[in-house]
This record gives structure tokens, C-alpha cells and sequence, in this order.
């Protein structure tokens, strides 16, 4: 129960794009496609669940034991730095068409705020190993859901009538915000 | 102190490993996008794209360098197999459409000097030394890339039939009728003064 809560929470209540603002630039950057945008949910949700749970047996076997702590940043990033090199590396060989669409925005997944957000967030909010990977998995799934929803409203907007000052990215970001108030509407679902 | 740097060269040399064997792993021989380009191609090796061959347009397209429209022996379906694996957007080709249309040798003045066999990309000719020369139909992708150096001018292009792929409606005539202005603010105002 407490797993479906937390998956809940972190895909709807507290959704790391819309509602705590994690992660906005690849959320801006790769949505102008449904299918670019669908690629880019994959390969962050592989990064996230994978960095959450090491920086999780990292910060816990190694970090606390030797006393640590202050070290946890550094230590995290490099983390999170070798999980998206070894995600290129494997989109690169099994998906050469997606690593070329992605292009620059898969080795910026190392600076997508969220990847490091939810590493501090489990170590603040002291969750286990599971929690962990749920937690990183759900934000994960949060991320791409709305990074899809997003890249489709955008792709109606591309064929709409848009008044003259507002196209491009005003549009994009007038929706962002109507989208991230239709997700504060959530909050109050799961207190965690 | 020591061991706080300790423990970071040995998390670095450890990433550092997993990452060198991946490297290994997952290495990724040439370019595969310039081989499902190049396999699209209709490998005519005509150089009309301006680039020597079909490969080396391959991978300019795969580059950025080159954009998709410029096969003209593959035609509009190349573009659209081309816009499809690239996630792009089909353009008309770059050189003028012209007819779709097959070289055909004038047997009566061909002199047999088996120069048009060496210039077409496609093997479409057949002949031999002092012997009468005459085009495959079915090969010739008609990139009149054999008219020059034939010394007698004995080939010329005829236009083929379209057939069941390539043909489409003609354009509509243009209309005698002048059109009402498009915008319909226009339209209105207009109709507003009048009344």
C-alpha cells in the first residue's frame, strides 16, 4: 500500500516537472515531437531509476559508514554522470536514430535537475531500497507522462491559429503553466 | 581526510571501469543511419545529388550537410522513404521534375563504340565492340548520364507512360472566375461598406 502511495505521489501529487519544477529543460527542449518526447521519457526513466538506486547503496554503503555525508553531491553526481553515459552508450548502439533526434539533450540528462533531486530527496526523506527505486521509478514515469502530454498539446499548437506575439515558445510556456496548475489540482490526494 | 579521497578515486576508477567495458560492449561499428540512408538509395551512383556516389550522399544526408530531395533517379518515393526514416518533412525534389523517361539508342546509327556502356551507372546497356548497342527499359532509371559522350548522338530520352506508382490528377485549370479576397475580415468590411 505504502509503494502505491508513494508511486501515486510522485507520478501525480508531487510531480517532479509540474509541481516541484525538476527537470524543465529537457521538458521545453524535447517536446516539440510525441515521438522524440516518448524517447526521451525512456531513456530519463532508465537514468532515474538506475542513478536513484545506486546513489542509494552508494550514500549507504560507502558515504554513511565512512562519515561521509558532506561528500554526498560530489559523489552523487559522479553517479549520475557515468548512469547517462552508459544510458548513451546503449541508445547509441540499439536506437542510432533516437540517439541522433535526441542529440544533445541525452548528455544533458546529467544536468536534468530531477535525476539529482530525487538522489537528495531519498536520502532526506530516509527511504529504503525499494522506496528508493520506486520513488526514482515514479518520478521517472511522472516526468514522461508529462513530457508526452506536453509534446502533443504542442503538436496541436503547431497547426493552431496562434495570435502573433505569443508563438513559439511564449505559447509553450503559457501552456506549461495552465498544464502545471491543471497538476496542482492534485495535491491534497496522498499526503506523504 | 584520506579516506574521504579514497573513497571518491575508488567510486571514479570503478564508474571509470564499468564505463571503459561498456564502451567495448556496446561499440557501434561506422554509421548506422548512413547505412539505412544508403540502403533507401536507389544506388545509381549517377551523381546528379552533386555528391560522387550514393554513399558519400548518405552519409552527407546522415551528416546534415545534404538535404533529402536531391535523388532524382529515386524520385518522390525516395524523398517520402527518406522524410519517414529521418522523422522529416517530405520536400519536392530539388531538380526540376521533369518526365520520367528512358534513354533509347538509335540502332540504325549506333557505331558500336561501347563509349554510353562505360558512362551508364546502372549496366542498362547492352552491346559489345562494332556491335548495335540498345537500352534495358527496365534498368535505365533515365539519368541521361550516357547522352554525352555518345559521338554520333544516336540516344535520346522518351518519356514513359506513368503507371499504377507515379501517377497522379493533372493540375486543375485556372479558374476565369476572379476569387473572392481569402481573408474574411476583407469580406466583411467590403460587405459592411456596401450596405
Amino acid at each position: 500500500m505504502e509503494y502505491a502511495l508513494i508511486l501515486i505521489s510522485t507520478i501525480l501529487v508531487n510531480n517532479f516537472v509540474l509541481v516541484k519544477f525538476l527537470g524543465l529543460c529537457p521538458f521545453m527542449g524535447v517536446s516539440r515531437k510525441v515521438e522524440t518526447a516518448t524517447g526521451m521519457g525512456l531513456a530519463t526513466t532508465f537514468v532515474l531509476t538506475l542513478s536513484a538506486v545506486s546513489s542509494y547503496l552508494i550514500n549507504e554503503y560507502l558515504l554513511t559508514p565512512l562519515g561521509l555525508e558532506y561528500l554526498r553531491t560530489i559523489a552523487f553526481i559522479l553517479v549520475i554522470a557515468a548512469v547517462v553515459q552508459f544510458t548513451e552508450m546503449v541508445v547509441h548502439k540499439t536506437s542510432p536514430l533516437l540517439y541522433n533526434v535526441l542529440g544533445i539533450f541525452l548528455p544533458l540528462i546529467t544536468t536534468n535537475c530531477a535525476v539529482l533531486g530525487v538522489a537528495l530527496l531519498n536520502v532526506q526523506e530516509a527511504h529504503g531500497f525499494v522506496e528508493s527505486a520506486l520513488y526514482g521509478f515514479g518520478a521517472a514515469v511522472g516526468f514522461s507522462i508529462v513530457l508526452i502530454l506536453f509534446s502533443a498539446i504542442r503538436e496541436r499548437i503547431a497547426a493552431a491559429d496562434v495570435p502573433l506575439p505569443f508563438r513559439g515558445s511564449a505559447i509553450a510556456m503559457v501552456t506549461a503553466g495552465l498544464m502545471s496548475l491543471a497538476f496542482m489540482g492534485f495535491s491534497g490526494l496522498v499526503r506523504l | 581526510m584520506l579516506h574521504a579521497i579514497l573513497a571518491i578515486a575508488a567510486l571514479a576508477v570503478a564508474f571509470g571501469l564499468i564505463l571503459g567495458y561498456s564502451a567495448q560492449r556496446f561499440r557501434v561499428e561506422g554509421d548506422p543511419i548512413a547505412d539505412q540512408i544508403d540502403a533507401l538509395l536507389p544506388q545509381t551512383q549517377c551523381g546528379q545529388c552533386s555528391y560522387p556516389g550514393c554513399r558519400p550522399y548518405a552519409e552527407a544526408i546522415a551528416a546534415g550537410e545534404a538535404d533529402i530531395n536531391r535523388c532524382p533517379p529515386g524520385g518522390e518515393p525516395t524523398v517520402l522513404a527518406l522524410a519517414d526514416l529521418l522523422g522529416r518533412d517530405p520536400k519536392p525534389l530539388e531538380a526540376e521534375t521533369r518526365e520520367k523517361a528512358v534513354a533509347v539508342i538509335d540502332e540504325q546509327t549506333c557505331i558500336g563504340c561501347t563509349l554510353c556502356i562505360q558512362a551508364c551507372p546502372v549496366d542498362a546497356i547492352v552491346g559489345a565492340a562494332k556491335q548495335m548497342h540498345t537500352v534495358i527499359e527496365e534498368e535505365c532509371t533515365g539519368c541521361e548520364l550516357c547522352l554525352e559522350p555518345c559521338p554520333v548522338d544516336c540516344i535520346f530520352m522518351v518519356p514513359l507512360q506513368p503507371d499504377i506508382t507515379d501517377w497522379r490528377w493533372s493540375q486543375p485549370e485556372p479558374s476565369p472566375i476572379e476569387r473572392p479576397s481569402r481573408d474574411w475580415r476583407d469580406a466583411i468590411g467590403k460587405r459592411r461598406e456596401s450596405a
